[in-house]
């Protein structure tokens, strides 16, 4: 029984041009103890299926069909009351970005006090223990906590977010884009320290990034999606060695790598699509050098072609 | 051929904006008064029954005659006691005569002044955003003073010194207003001018006055225009406030002038009142009428507002 | 030195010598009464390098090293501090705005975001022709149209005639990258500063405009100067390479050299540090404490020694000369220096 199993998920914005499409039918799941990546490009609605899950979507977000089912109980259909005692507790997140959305002008041990009093029937003095406690298990100096979000780098903002996400003992953590914007040596710090926590708190963990070489180094599994979908799900050794869906063999030889033989580098061509108005069919004919009618008409649905690697493409790979 | 596309792109972005623009519930209402008061100015001679400075010409009613249709409430008044649809006033002159002719004087002076304000306004802000150092430092402060001393009592002191004409009056109200513009100007500027696209025309080897008014001018004239629609405003209720106080041009009749009269004339104890609202009421809607528009093109303009609706 | 000129004319575009760039931070008035010295950020603190004819020059680092300083400082955007810029065998270090007019001609700059560094109220035939007209190459109208439409063949924003007269926010983001590009070639320059131009926009579309970028390079033999933090991007791009960390240079040369044998610490670190694309490869991690000191303060001697794995008591005290080891790569480092 899989931990987190996401069935025909669609979410969309309403804005006043029209629905954003954001997420349209999106399957996949999470076993226990799992690392599952989710790749794509910019705007391809990573972030949406990540809030869809913990049900904290933005203003116009909509969660219009499908089915979230996290320890055997859909998320969807759960009351306010009963979605909370999950949210966190449960399933914990990282957001994007959120290491700027620390609140300056309060000491950052006092944040994660906060935030553990708020869902938790404990004394101050025993949050801000375990506030030290997980410092010092993401790897900053317990004295530290007494500081104010600018005193810190940027990397280490991103540590105290992560410990604030691990307060609760989650069974699953969504990590939205937790090494973008930081640079290379912060980067791979951060991503070491996850990998860490991962293996010692036998953590499930979801992994959302734009960059499939961080997907490679740390993911089990890998969905990437394209256009509000999933085109190709997989094993990541499978994806990256045997990658069928047009996309993600674009996508990965447009990757450069520093190491290996150098090759020219190959650009898909044109541009991801305008969510408002997807193009019909396979989402990705316009940019697809294999497009037939087909594609142009039907939608493929995603397959397994073996082994459970699944492809949604209408060419018989 | 090419030229003929650019004409029609030309057009076409025109037009869009014209969309846009109407679809604003405030723009609407606001060009559709303004529309009113415009026609009126414009045709002042052929609306206006009567020339509206005549005391002795024909048909020119007795003064303080309340205007004719108060009969329908009250039938005992006598017929040579009403006039017009407005009344008259204590000379017994027409007063909707002197509210058609005095929308030329509100709204010349609302543009003229305006424009002075606005011209010298972005000037001033575009300099010392973009050279910033001292010489922002001292036309800043300068403003800033100006910015200080209290408007009215500054422009009453100039308008008595200068004496009392429509083109004083207009010096008097831009001289007093472009601080305010040059500061709004010149906080615009200082973002335009860090945006990559001016180095890059720097890289080019562009000069400082072609990257003010190629690149940074056109950036900041939305606001521009929002800012002028805004000062027309200010600018017709000074020189309403200007004549009430009796320094306004005596040859030219203005509504605040008409209301100096009315104070004057004790038109309030003697109950007056259609003496009072006709020209109290057409300050307040052309002002408001500007500042609808304002509204409207700062909505559509400036991209900020846009994006939070 | 100028017999160092005369030399440089041949093969050399550019030589940047001991180039310093310092920031002085503006103060309030009360402390500026206080202290006498002002805080100065050395973003760019003693900086050599040249770029020869036709080649790629990399010059990258983590954030806040001073890439992007030492790219405007060559093309005198701002002023450098100290060090000289010979460009052309001409020294334009001190160069008034005027007298570098006529040069700009030969070197143009690309900028990393593709939504700030095009005028929204102009349209693309007038941001590509700017520089024609700026510096009066076209006789005529038709002749200035013939030159922007082809510069927009050559960067494939195809049919020309649909892209001339669109604004900026008609365009994607790659596609403005494009026109940044074809504007910074249409004058054919022999030096053009590229500040992370992709590095904004998706990887799907990357590639496409780096190699349009490339093949205008090959066309017109114009040398650029590659700012990236991307090792991987300039593995790929670049033909030799210059590390930064805190304003300084401390490791160039080849960039095959560089990249898959780094003999500085710093390099050594920063090359592991990046993600391989390949799930087989397990790549080995060398721990570096800690994160980018702040260049008000930069460390004493070598810079980077309160991270260093193999800092010795001379690193903290003597700053370590730039050498030239066998291979040909220059290095800032005492473990090569013999201190
Ligand atoms: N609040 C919102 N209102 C309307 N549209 C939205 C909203 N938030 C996101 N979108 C749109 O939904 C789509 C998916 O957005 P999402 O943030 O999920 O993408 P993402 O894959 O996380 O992208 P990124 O890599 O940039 O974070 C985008 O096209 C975006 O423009
Ligand atoms: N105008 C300025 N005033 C003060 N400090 C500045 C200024 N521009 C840059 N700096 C500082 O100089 C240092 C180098 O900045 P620079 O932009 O050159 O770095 P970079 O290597 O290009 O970084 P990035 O990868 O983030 O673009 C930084 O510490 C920065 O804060
Ligand atoms: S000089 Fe010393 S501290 Fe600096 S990199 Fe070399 S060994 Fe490390
Ligand atoms: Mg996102
Ligand atoms: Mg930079």
């Amino acid at each position: 029984m899989p931990l987190l199993q996401v069935k025909n998920l669609k979410t969309y914005y309403q804005t006043a041009r029209g629905y954003v499409k954001a997420v349209d039918g999106v399957n996949f799941q999470i076993e226990e103890g799992e690392v599952f990546g989710l790749a794509g490009e910019s705007g391809c609605g990573k972030t949406t299926v990540a809030l869809s899950i913990i049900r904290l979507l933005p203003p116009g977000g909509r969660i219009i069909d499908g089915k979230i089912i996290f320890n055997d109980k859909n998320i969807l259909t759960m009351s306010e009351e009963d979605i909370r005692k999950i949210r966190w507790k449960k399933i914990a997140i990282v957001f994007q970005g959120a290491m700027n959305a620390l609140n300056p002008v309060i000491k950052v041990g006092d944040q994660i006090v906060e935030a553990i009093t708020t869902h938790e029937n404990v004394s101050k003095e025993d949050a801000w223990k375990r506030t030290e406690k997980l410092f010092e298990m993401v790897g900053i100096d317990p004295s530290r906590a007494k500081d104010y979000p600018h005193e810190f780098s940027g990397g280490m903002k991103q540590r105290v977010m992560i410990a604030m996400a691990l307060a609760c003992n989650p069974q699953l953590l969504i990590a939205d884009e937790p090494a973008t914007a930081l640079d290379v040596i912060v980067q791979a710090q951060i991503l070491k320290l996850m990998r860490e926590l991962q293996r010692k708190m036998n953590l499930s963990m979801m992994l959302i990034t734009h960059d499939l070489s961080i997907i490679a180094e740390t993911c089990n599994k890998v969905a990437i999606m394209y256009a509000g979908k999933i085109v190709e799900y997989a094993d990541t050794k499978r994806i990256f060695r045997d990658p069928q869906h047009p996309y993600t063999r674009g996508l990965i030889n447009a990757f450069p790598s520093i190491r290996g033989p150098k090759r020219k580098l190959i650009s898909i061509p044109g541009t991801p699509p305008d969510l408002l108005n997807p193009p019909s069919g396979c989402r990705f004919h316009p940019r697809c050098p294999y497009t037939n009618d087909k594609c142009k008409k039907i939608e493929p649905e995603l397959k397994d072609i073996g082994e459970r690697h699944y492809v949604a493409c209408h060419m018989s790979w | 051929m090419s030229l003929q596309k650019l004409m029609e792109e030309h057009i076409k972005s025109l037009r869009e904006f014209a969309n846009t623009f109407f679809k604003n519930k405030f723009g609407v209402i606001g060009v559709a008064i303004l529309s009113v008061f415009i026609f009126m100015a414009i045709f002042a001679p052929q609306i206006s029954p009567y020339n509206p400075m005549d005391v002795k010409s024909i048909g020119v009613g007795k003064p303080f005659s309340p205007p004719a249709w108060i009969k329908i409430f009250n039938k005992d008044i006598p017929d040579d006691s009403v006039f017009g649809i407005m009344g008259t006033d204590e000379l017994g002159r027409d007063i909707f005569s002197q509210i058609i002719y005095g929308s030329r004087i509100s709204l010349i002076v609302g543009f003229a002044a305006s424009f002075t304000a606005v011209f010298i306004g972005t000037i001033i802000g575009l300099i010392a955003g973009y050279y910033g150092g001292i010489i922002d430092e001292v036309l800043m402060r300068f403003a800033d003073i100006l910015l200080i001393i209290p408007g009215l009592p500054l422009m009453i002191v100039l308008a008595a010194i200068l004496g009392p004409s429509i083109r004083n009056i207009i010096l008097v109200i831009g001289i007093t207003s472009w601080p305010s513009i040059a500061r709004i100007i010149r906080s615009q500027v200082l973002t335009v001018k860090e945006m990559k696209f001016v180095e890059f025309a720097r890289a080019a080897g562009c000069g400082d006055n072609y990257i003010i008014f190629k690149h940074i001018l056109p950036n900041v004239m939305p606001l521009v225009y929002v800012n002028a629609a805004i000062n027309i405003a200010n600018a017709i209720l000074i020189e309403a406030g200007l004549s009430f106080l009796g320094l306004g041009d005596p040859n030219n009749i203005s509504w605040g002038m008409m209301l100096f009269f009315a104070e004057q004339y004790q038109a309030l104890l003697r109950l007056a009142w259609w003496y009072i609202f006709p020209p109290g009421i057409c300050i307040l809607l052309v002002v408001l009428s500007f500042i609808f528009i304002g509204h409207a093109l700062d909505e559509i303009l400036n991209p900020r507002l846009r994006l939070r609706r | 030195m100028p017999h160092v000129v005369v030399i440089s004319m041949v093969d050399e575009v550019l030589k940047v010598i001991n180039l310093k760039k310092y920031f002085t931070l503006r103060r309030g008035l009360l402390t500026s009464l206080i202290k006498r010295e002002p805080p100065k950020v050395k973003a760019v603190d003693g900086v050599s390098f040249n770029v020869k004819r036709g080649e790629i020059f990399g010059l990258a680092g983590e954030s806040g090293c001073g890439k992007t300083t030492t790219g405007r400082c060559i093309l005198r955007l701002i002023e450098p501090t100290s060090g000289k810029i010979i460009f052309d065998g001409k020294d334009i270090t001190n160069l008034s705005q005027g007298e570098l007019k006529p040069l700009r001609k030969d070197m143009q700059i690309i900028f990393q975001d593709p939504y700030e560094s095009l005028n929204p109220r102009m349209r693309v035939r007038d941001i590509i022709a700017e520089p024609l007209r700026i510096q009066r190459i076209c006789k005529s109208r038709r002749e200035e149209e013939e030159m922007v439409m082809k510069m927009l063949e050559e960067v494939e924003l195809t049919p020309p005639e649909e892209f001339m007269n669109r604004l900026p926010h008609e365009l994607s983001g790659g596609q403005r990258q494009r026109v940044a590009v074809a504007r910074a070639f249409i004058l054919k320059p022999k030096l053009i500063v590229a500040d992370e131009p992709v590095s904004m926009l998706d990887i799907s579309i990357r590639s496409e405009v780096l190699n349009v970028m490339l093949r205008e390079r090959d066309t017109y033999g114009t040398s650029i100067i590659f700012i990236t933090h991307d090792l991987s991007l300039a593995r790929h791009i670049c033909e030799r390479i210059a590390i930064m960390y805190l304003g300084k240079i401390i490791e160039m040369g080849d960039v095959e050299t560089i990249l898959q044998e780094p003999k500085h610490p710093y390099t050594q670190a920063l090359t592991a540090a990046v993600p391989i694309p390949d799930p087989d490869h397990k790549r080995e991690i060398i721990p570096i404490k800690g994160e980018v000191p702040s260049a008000l303060n930069p460390p004493s001697g070598c810079r980077f020694h309160p991270r260093c794995p193999y800092a010795k008591d001379t690193c903290g005290k003597i700053e370590p000369e730039t050498i030239t080891l066998e291979d040909g790569r220059l290095i800032a480092c005492h473990l090569y220096t013999g201190k």
